[in-house]
C-alpha cells in the first residue's frame, strides 16, 4: 500500500468518528444547500444552462492552443508580462524572481488555489519574504498553519472559539464569540499591508479570449484591494481557466455563484485586461500573468476524461458528496479534495500513488449530477479504476476472480465450498473482526450475512 | 523553444484525439437539445440566449427597477431612487451628517460634480493619482458607475472613469450616484452596455459590484465589510 494511500485510510478511519466534525459539516452545508436551491429555482432553465455552460468550455478547452494564444497576445499587446510555466517549480522560481527584482519584502495575496498547487508560500517564506493570505478564511488557516480545508471555504471546519483563541494567540486580540467581531480583527490586521505591500498575487476564475482579460471572482473585496495598490500584481491561473468571450461571464458568473455559494452572483467579479494604463489614477505599474500546465495538458491528452479541465472550481461536487461530508478536506491530502479532486489528482501527481481516491466514492452520481458545467465525474472515478488496474494489475486480485470462475464453473466444487462454508460458519462468527479474520478490514465495520443454514437449491427440492 | 511554444505544442499534440461531445455520456436531461454535429466545432451560442435560462432581469423599465430594489434589499445595498438632483444631494449630505464624514474621496464627473461639492466637506479626488494612506483615511468614497444590473442588484465601476481601482474599494463606505437610464435588465445587457462604452479600448479594471464586501468564511455566518465596503450605498434619479 502506497503511503498516500495510508495515510488516507488512517484519516478517514478516525475522523468518520467524529462527531463534532460530521456537526460542523453538516451545519455549513445545509446553509450552503438551501441557498443553493433557492438560486437555482430564479434561473428560468437551469439544466440548459449546465448544457450551455459544458458547451461552451468544451469549445474552450478542445480549441484551448487558439484561445490561449489570443488570451496572451491581447494582454501583451497592453503591457502585460504574460509567462508560461510548464510546472510548479518553474513557477515558483519565476515568481521568487519577479519578487526579487521588484524589491520587495511584503507580499499580499488573495485566495488562489494554483498557488496552493505549486506550494508557493512555502517557496517564498523559504526566502525571507512575508506572505499574508488577504481572504478570511484562507488567513485563519494561514495562521494555524494548514491548508484549505475546502476549495471554497476554506476554514470551514472551524467553530468561532476555535477562531477567537487562534487569533487571541496569534494576533493577541480579546475573545469573543461575535462572527463579526472576528471578521473585524483580521480586516484591521490585513488592512495595513493592503496599503504597504509591494507586490499582490491574485489566482484568477476565468480567462477571456477574445478580450485578453482575467477575470477575478471574490466576495470580499480583498483581491480588489490585493490589486490595486502594491506597485506589482502577479496573477497565477491554470491553463484550463479560457473562456472563450466575455459576454460568456453572463453565464459563468451566475452559475459560478449559484453552484459555489448559493448566490445569485457573487459580491465582485473583476476583469483585469493591464497594468495602469495612461490616465488612470492607481493600479499596479507591473503585470505579470503566469499560466501554469503542471500536468493539465496530460488530462487534455485523455479525450475520455478532457471535460474535467471544464471545472470552474465551484466546490459544488464537495458539497454534495457523501464521502467528503464524511471525511472532509484535510484526509484527502491533496490540493484540490472531494470528488473533482479524486478525479484529477491521479492525473495530476501519478494514477498508482492516488488511485485509492477512486474508490472513495459511492458512485452515486450526486456530484455528476451537482456539477454545473456537467463533468462525467462519477464515471470518471470508474475509469481511473480501470485505468489504474490495467496498468499494474493486482496479481492477487487476479488469482482470487480466477479461483471464483473456477469455482463457479465446477458444481462439485461449488457444492463443496458450499458444505465448508456451512461446516464452518459458526469459526467463522467467533473470529470475526478479530485477527483471525482474513477479512477484517471489512467486518470491522461491517457484518458478513451469515451463511445460510439450507442452500436455495435444497429449499426448492424440498417443496417441489 | 520557449515555455510559450513548449506548452502550445504539448496542448496541440493533446488536442488531436476529439473529445465526445458534452452531454453524450448518457445521463443527460433528454429534453435539451444535443449540439448540433459539426466537424471538431460546438459554435458558440448566440450570447442573448442566455436569457432563455438565466434568473429574469426584467423587461420594462418598472420592472427592472422593481427588481433591482428588491435584489438590492437582499444584498443590504442601501437603495434610494430620488425624483431629481436636488435630492440626491439633500440624501447624501443626510447620510454625511448622520455618519459624521470628515474627509471624502470622489473622482472627476458630471454626477459627482453636480452632487459633493454640495456637501461641504473636505473631499480628495483621485484621478491622477493620490496617497493610499490618505485614501485609506477617507469615511467615504463616492463614484459614477458604467451601469447597474436588475437581475443581480450589480453596478460596475471601472478604473478609468470611475475614479481608479481603490475609491470604490478602501473606504468603509462607497456611495454610487446612478441616473436612471444607466439600469439594465440583465448581465447580456450589462455587457453589451461595457462594451459600447469601453470597447474601443478597455479600462485595465472593470468590476462588477454586487452588495458591501461580505464573508461568510466563519460558521457560514454573513458578515459585512470584510476587506471592502462595509456599507454599500446607490442614490439613483
Amino acid at each position: 500500500m502506497s503511503t498516500a494511500a495510508a495515510r488516507f485510510l488512517d484519516a478517514a478511519g478516525s475522523i468518520t468518528r467524529n462527531l463534532r466534525h460530521r456537526g460542523l459539516i453538516q451545519t455549513a452545508l445545509r446553509k450552503y444547500e438551501s441557498a443553493r436551491d433557492r438560486r437555482k429555482a430564479a434561473f428560468h432553465d437551469w439544466e440548459s444552462a449546465r448544457q450551455a455552460a459544458a458547451e461552451t468550455k468544451w469549445e474552450a478547452i478542445n480549441h484551448l492552443d487558439e484561445h490561449l494564444v489570443s488570451f496572451a497576445d491581447k494582454l501583451e499587446s497592453r503591457g502585460t508580462k504574460v509567462h508560461w510555466c510548464g510546472n510548479g517549480i518553474e513557477a515558483r522560481d519565476l515568481i521568487r524572481t519577479i519578487i526579487r527584482d521588484a524589491g520587495a519584502k511584503c507580499v499580499v495575496k488573495s485566495k488562489a488555489m494554483t498557488a496552493e498547487e505549486i506550494h508557493l508560500n512555502e517557496a517564498l517564506e523559504k526566502d525571507g519574504f512575508e506572505v499574508v493570505e488577504s481572504d478570511l478564511g484562507e488567513f485563519i488557516v494561514q495562521l494555524r498553519k494548514e491548508p484549505p480545508y475546502h476549495i471554497v471555504f476554506p476554514a470551514m471546519h472551524l467553530t468561532r472559539d476555535e477562531i477567537s483563541d487562534l487569533f487571541e494567540k496569534e494576533l493577541g486580540s480579546a475573545p469573543t464569540r461575535e462572527p463579526e467581531e472576528l471578521t473585524m480583527i483580521a480586516r484591521r490586521a490585513l488592512r495595513r499591508k493592503y496599503v504597504t505591500a509591494d507586490v499582490g498575487i491574485t489566482g484568477a476564475n476565468f480567462a477571456i479570449a477574445e478580450t485578453g482579460m482575467v477575470s477575478i471572482t471574490e466576495n470580499e473585496g480583498n483581491a480588489r484591494l490585493t490589486a490595486a495598490l502594491p506597485r506589482t500584481m502577479i496573477t497565477l491561473l491554470g491553463i484550463e481557466k479560457v473562456l472563450p468571450r466575455m459576454e460568456d461571464l453572463a453565464l459563468f458568473l451566475p452559475m459560478l455563484a449559484t453552484a459555489g455559494a448559493g448566490q445569485a452572483i457573487t459580491g465582485y467579479n473583476t476583469l483585469y485586461s493591464g497594468p495602469r494604463q495612461p490616465g488612470e489614477s492607481d493600479g499596479p505599474t507591473e503585470w505579470h500573468v503566469v499560466l501554469l500546465d503542471n500536468r493539465r495538458t496530460e488530462l487534455l491528452a485523455d479525450p475520455e476524461q478532457r471535460d474535467a479541465l471544464h471545472c470552474i472550481r465551484c466546490g459544488a461536487c464537495l458539497n454534495v458528496c457523501p464521502i467528503f461530508k464524511n471525511v472532509g478536506g484535510h484526509t484527502y491530502g491533496t490540493t484540490y479534495s472531494g470528488p473533482v479532486g479524486s478525479v484529477i489528482t491521479p492525473h495530476l501527481r501519478g494514477l498508482q500513488d492516488w488511485k485509492h481516491l477512486s474508490g472513495s466514492s459511492s458512485l452515486c452520481g450526486a456530484c455528476t449530477e451537482a456539477c454545473p458545467v456537467r463533468i462525467d465525474l462519477h464515471h470518471h472515478l470508474l475509469q481511473n479504476r480501470r485505468n489504474a488496474a490495467s496498468e499494474k494489475p493486482s496479481t492477487l486480485e487476479r488469482l482470487t476472480w480466477r479461483l471464483h470462475a473456477f469455482l463457479m464453473n465446477s458444481p462439485s466444487l461449488y457444492h463443496l465450498a458450499k458444505e465448508c462454508g456451512r461446516v464452518f460458519e459458526p469459526l467463522r462468527k467467533a473470529t470475526e473482526g478479530t485477527v483471525l479474520d482474513p477479512v477484517r478490514s471489512w467486518t470491522t465495520t461491517r457484518t458478513l450475512p451469515p451463511v445460510a443454514p439450507v442452500s436455495f437449491k435444497e429449499w426448492w427440492r424440498e417443496r417441489r | 523553444m520557449n515555455g510559450r511554444e513548449r506548452i502550445l505544442a504539448r496542448i496541440r499534440e493533446a488536442l488531436r484525439v476529439p473529445a465526445p461531445r458534452p452531454g453524450s455520456h448518457g445521463h443527460g436531461h433528454h429534453d435539451v437539445p444535443a449540439p448540433s454535429p459539426q466537424a471538431g466545432r460546438i459554435p458558440l451560442r448566440p450570447v442573448q440566449q442566455a436569457r432563455a435560462w438565466l434568473p429574469p432581469g426584467g423587461d420594462t423599465p418598472e420592472e427592472q427597477l422593481g427588481r433591482f430594489a428588491a435584489a438590492s434589499a437582499d444584498l443590504k445595498t442601501d437603495f434610494h431612487l430620488l425624483a431629481d438632483e436636488a435630492a440626491a444631494r439633500a440624501k447624501l449630505s443626510g447620510i454625511a451628517s448622520a455618519e459624521g464624514w470628515k474627509q471624502i474621496a470622489t473622482h472627476r464627473a458630471a454626477l459627482t460634480d453636480a452632487v459633493v461639492p454640495s456637501l461641504g466637506i473636505p473631499s480628495r479626488n483621485t484621478d491622477g493619482g493620490y496617497d493610499p494612506e490618505d485614501l485609506e483615511r477617507c469615511d467615504a468614497g463616492i463614484t459614477t458607475c458604467d451601469v447597474l444590473v436588475a437581475q443581480t442588484g450589480t453596478l460596475v465601476v471601472n478604473s478609468r472613469t470611475t475614479g481608479g481601482r481603490a475609491l470604490s474599494v478602501l473606504p468603509p463606505h462607497h456611495v454610487v450616484l446612478a441616473r436612471r437610464d444607466q439600469l439594465v435588465g440583465d448581465l447580456t445587457d450589462a455587457f453589451q452596455r461595457i462594451r459600447e462604452l469601453h470597447g474601443e479600448g478597455w479600462p485595465s479594471m472593470i468590476s462588477l459590484v454586487t452588495g458591501p464586501s461580505r464573508t461568510g468564511d466563519i460558521e457560514r455566518i454573513l458578515v459585512l465589510g470584510a476587506h471592502g465596503p462595509k456599507k454599500l450605498t446607490v442614490l439613483m434619479w
